[in-house]
């Protein structure tokens, strides 16, 4: 039933916010009741396709009408070194007919041998909706059924929109791995350095930025999830050592399932900014050395970081210079908040404001800790009063996702993106030198002097003292000068300004004076 | 202009390798189409005319007429006079034209005759035969300059043939319009709607949009088909202003002023927010007149496009071809968006604006220098004979200036005002977001070089 499993995903002792609740707390879930007018962010469907899609070599099928699917496909940056079947959009695309009709169990069936015969995924994840949902399909059934005729696995996800939020919907595709996926392969490979990374989208590629490093220490990643994933490296997380888990809210109740079922010990890191991904790569070594590694694998690790760290703050330095003072205004949840700041602030940026929203009260702990003054740190913001204080000049770039985009451009303000549709890679060491690099061409580029700048003429059309005359009429030596023509010029120019203002007619006769009129532009 | 300015520099070779300019003459010719019922014709041998006409017709994807005075090895040594003479008897009795622009070539201006001279002596010989036919002389050889400078000496020289000296009764609604040969067709027609709605009247000279804008006539037409009247030439000197587009179009400027007392203003470029206020603010003032709304919205329009544009400009490095005017307003916009002139070379070195070219150095070269210095550059812009570097360097090329034959259209781009600018904005942008290349593991590989994170190429289109 949908409602146990959702029950099922909001117990998680693991979950810090949940442990700081009470127990009548606890027991209401995490669900945040919406406010219907006032509402913003994307459901459960959202969040479970999200969590799931980048797994290249799959399938990512969703049964429900066309608008689930249709109007959200390929709006993610996730890098693939393999497969990318997992770019292409499925459907069932349920009509009128088949939702009277209740064809839609049918048409799914139908879907999943169409897309496996044609396609040869190396598994189908079949979503849910809220239409599929409410009429009842029993998706459980047509996967199993499909999975056994057509001899590959068919995963069905239970996440209509109905259910509650994007995170909610991200713990759910956890539950449907871990119910479905993990545990089914038993590689012939396993070493005492496998390692599982969960919550890591690969967005722009950004974890072939990081990778490499672990390669290095001889560190082996045996599938990191969702981003650059195959679904029998997922199959097989099970033997890995040491998970650690990126982004938090999203998939930490998977981790703490695959602690419960198989030992793997987790813990929550961070691979922005220099100092996190250092720590990051410190207690995986740790960790590992503790479940059986060779015990050199510490030092190796702490030399990689001295070495890595250095050419990294070298790579930044020419930054300081450039950016130091420049006020940020940080709005996003989407990562790690702190990583960021932390990074940022190292180079002399401040902090105007932070948005907390999604993060874990660990998270906020820790951007108190480093901006010091919690006014700074923010829930949201409604985007007439994120309007208000980027157009008042608070802040001289605002990094968030896609949503205020255009908040940020409206107010003539340098913004960049550092959410999932971002297309720069910012992890590990090269991604936080790109990151600042980032900001940098943002918010050097000269348009925004450009834009910022008025017309030279007001609301009305009618030109303000911004303009500077170059409308050149002939000078004093046409005073004398008896011919109609001069004449007609001279009082033509005086109908069409105010010749009683002496400063004005000083400032046209000097400018004028030369005679010839040239490039009229001083910029 | 703030801007330090930039090192001119040319290119020491003996041969020159895939030429970026086209000729002289060629210009001139494009020039005298700006006049209704114009006929250029070129003095020198048929192949001058030739290749000539070819490729304005690659460009325009038109029949163009100009006209050659087919010089063979007798008048080649003897002189052409009496060619001359024959060509424009010719072309009056065929096709009866408003006005021939003789546009000399290498040819005759090598061996060095007194076309001045020849032309006054057929008008003295047969001034009646010649009646109604404005014949002006635009020396254009081929060995020096390229388009700009011929379409400049054209415009100067129908100034100088046509418009009367003197000051005449000065009607305050007449601006004249000197567009530089960088600017479209479509650039014509938004500066006369724009000069319009001021409640002005503008002449443009030359006026290509009447004549090389692409239309089906219902008849034959043997001359220029469009384009801006003799009979409006002459009264020029009757505007209250003159505003000349380009440095190139200084020269013609100043010879009206000199003969007309107009004053003028000379805009290096109309392309861009700042120059277009400051070409909308001059009309305001002329007309007296407040801005019109149509034109303040399209202000709006363009800084949202710079807004939405600029993410697919900062750090980008671009290459730029061209000639000089053109060079520097592709120049100026481009690095207005945040983008790093790397590589900027001009097809001739002869105009002052090089200097003002916001780039560190500009090359007067070929597309040979061009290519070799364009490696790891993220977009190519140069006309269309930049295909071939934009192939074996594999970066995208924008095709701009002249000439453009593998693309249609060319003439109906707008490059300038709020319009141009914004379309000119929107192309760059979606030339880079089309060749957006995902970066493969290996390129983001932290250890792959330990250089620089920056490949040289944009990552991705997700916007």
């Amino acid at each position: 039933m949908l409602k146990d499993k959702i029950k099922a995903a909001f117990d998680e002792p693991a979950c810090p916010t949940n442990r700081a609740k009470a127990a009548g707390e606890r027991a209401k879930g995490c669900s945040k009741p919406l406010t219907p007018g006032a509402a913003a962010g994307g459901c459960a469907y959202d969040g479970a396709k999200i969590s799931l899609q980048p797994i290249t070599d799959a399938a990512h099928l969703v049964h429900g009408p066309l608008a689930c699917e249709g109007n959200s496909w390929d709006n993610r940056g996730s890098g693939s070194s393999g497969s990318d079947i997992w770019r292409r959009s499925f459907t069932t695309d349920l009509t009128e007919l088949d939702i009277v009709t209740g064809t839609g169990e049918k048409k799914l069936y139908k879907a999943i041998r169409e897309i496996s015969t044609r396609f040869k995924p190396a598994a189908v994840f079949v979503y849910s909706t809220c239409v599929t949902a409410l009429i009842g399909d029993d998706i459980d059934a047509v996967c199993k059924h499909a999975s056994a005729k057509y001899g590959l696995p068919v995963i069905p996800v239970h996440s209509p929109g109905f259910a509650g939020s994007k995170n909610l919907g991200n713990k759910l595709a956890g539950n449907a791995l871990l119910d479905h996926v993990i545990g089914t392969h038993q590689p012939d490979d396993v070493s005492p350095t496998d390692v599982v990374i969960l919550g890591e989208f690969n967005l722009a590629g950004e974890f072939w930025m990081v990778k490499p490093l672990l390669d290095k220490l001889g560190i082996r990643v045996r599938t990191c999830v969702p981003g650059d994933a195959r679904y029998l490296d997922v199959a097989a997380a099970h033997t890995a050592n040491v998970t650690m888990v990126v982004c938090s809210t999203a998939l930490i109740g998977l981790a703490r399932r695959m602690e419960e079922r198989w030992g793997i010990p987790y813990f929550e890191g961070s691979f922005y900014g220099i100092t996190d991904t250092s720590e990051s790569l410190r207690r995986l070594a740790r960790l590992l050395v503790e479940r059986g590694a060779p015990a050199d694998l510490v030092e190796r690790t702490e030399a990689l970081i001295a070495a890595e760290e250095a050419r990294a703050w070298a790579r930044l330095e020419p930054y300081r210079a450039r950016l130091a003072g420049k006020r940020v205004l940080l709005n996003t949840g989407g990562v790690k908040s702190w990583s960021i700041v932390a990074a940022l602030m190292e180079l002399g940026m401040e902090f105007v404001g932070t948005s907390v929203k999604k993060s874990t009260v660990e998270d906020k702990m820790r951007v108190q800790i480093l901006l010091r003054e919690e006014a700074h740190a923010f829930e949201g913001m409604a985007p007439r009063d994120l309007y208000a204080q980027l157009k008042g000049g608070d802040a001289d770039i605002m990094l968030s996702g896609g949503r205020t985009q255009f908040i940020a451009l409206k107010a003539r303000v340098p913004w960049l993106d550092i959410n999932q549709e971002r297309i720069h890679p910012y992890a590990g060491y090269d991604g936080t030198v790109e990151l600042v690099r980032q900001i940098d061409i943002s918010i050097s580029n000269p348009v925004w002097d450009e834009v910022r700048a008025p017309a030279p003429w007001d609301t009305e059309g009618r030109l303000t003292d911004r303009h500077v005359s170059h409308f050149t009429m002939d000078d004093d030596a046409d005073a004398a000068d008896p011919t109609f023509a001069a004449r007609h010029r001279r009082k033509f120019a005086n109908s069409r300004v105010d010749n009683t203002d002496p400063e004005y007619l000083a400032h046209h006769r000097k400018k004028f004076a030369g005679h010839a009129a040239d490039d009229i532009g001083d910029d | 202009m703030t801007d330090a300015l930039s090192k001119v520099t040319h290119t020491q070779k003996a041969a020159t390798v895939n030429p970026l300019k086209s000729s002289q003459p060629l210009g001139a010719a494009l020039a005298f189409l700006g006049v209704a019922n114009a006929m250029p014709l070129f003095h020198g041998t048929q192949g001058c005319t030739s290749f000539a006409l070819v490729l304005i017709g690659r460009h325009y994807k038109e029949v163009i007429p100009i006209q050659t005075t087919a010089m063979d090895e007798v008048a080649a040594i003897l002189g052409g006079a009496d060619h001359l003479e024959e060509a424009i008897l010719n072309l009056k009795k065929r096709t009866n034209p408003a006005l021939i622009g003789v546009c000399t070539t290498a040819l005759v201006e090598t061996r060095g005759e007194d076309f001045a001279g020849e032309l006054k002596l057929i008008h003295e010989r047969r001034g009646n035969e010649l009646a109604g036919t404005e014949i002006v002389l635009a020396q254009t050889p081929d060995f020096a300059g390229s388009i700009e400078e011929g379409w400049s000496k054209a415009t100067t020289a129908i100034i100088e043939g046509v418009v009367p000296k003197g000051e005449t009764r000065v009607s305050p609604e007449r601006i004249n319009i000197l567009p530089g040969s960088h600017l479209t067709v479509a650039d014509l027609e938004a500066i006369r709607d724009t000069v319009e709605a001021f409640g002005l009247e503008p002449t443009i000279l030359p006026d290509i949009s009447g004549s090389l804008d692409g239309k089906v006539a219902e008849r034959w037409i043997p001359t220029s088909n469009g384009g801006v009247a003799v009979e409006d030439i002459r009264t020029m000197g009757g505007a209250v202003h003159t505003i000349a587009i380009g440095e190139q179009m200084r020269r013609p400027a100043e010879a009206l002023k000199a003969r007309t007392k107009v004053p003028y203003t000379l805009f290096d470029t109309l392309t861009g927010l700042a120059a277009t206020d400051r070409f909308v603010a001059l009309l305001a003032e002329i007309s007296g007149r407040p801005v019109p709304a149509r034109v303040r919205r399209a202000r709006a329009q363009l800084e949202d496009a710079m807004l939405d544009g600029h993410f697919h400009f900062g750090g980008k490095r671009v290459a730029i071809a061209a000639e000089p005017d053109l060079l520097y307003a592709m120049a100026r916009f481009f690095a207005g968006l945040g983008a790093e002139v790397s590589c900027a070379v001009s097809a001739s070195g002869a105009s002052p604006i090089l200097e003002a070219v916001p780039a560190a150095d500009v090359v007067v070269g070929d597309l040979d220098d061009f290519e070799t210095r364009a490696e790891g550059c993220d977009l190519l812009v140069t006309h269309s004979h930049g295909r071939q570097a934009s192939e074996r360097l594999g970066i995208p090329l924008m095709h701009i200036g002249f000439p453009i034959f593998d693309r249609l259209g060319a003439q109906h781009r707008h490059t300038a005002l709020y319009e141009g600018t914004r379309d000119l904005v929107f192309e760059v942008a979606n030339i880079v977001q089309a060749h957006h290349v995902p970066r493969t593991p290996a390129e983001l590989d932290p250890f792959r070089d330990h250089g620089d994170t920056h490949v040289g190429r944009p990552q991705t289109a997700a916007h």
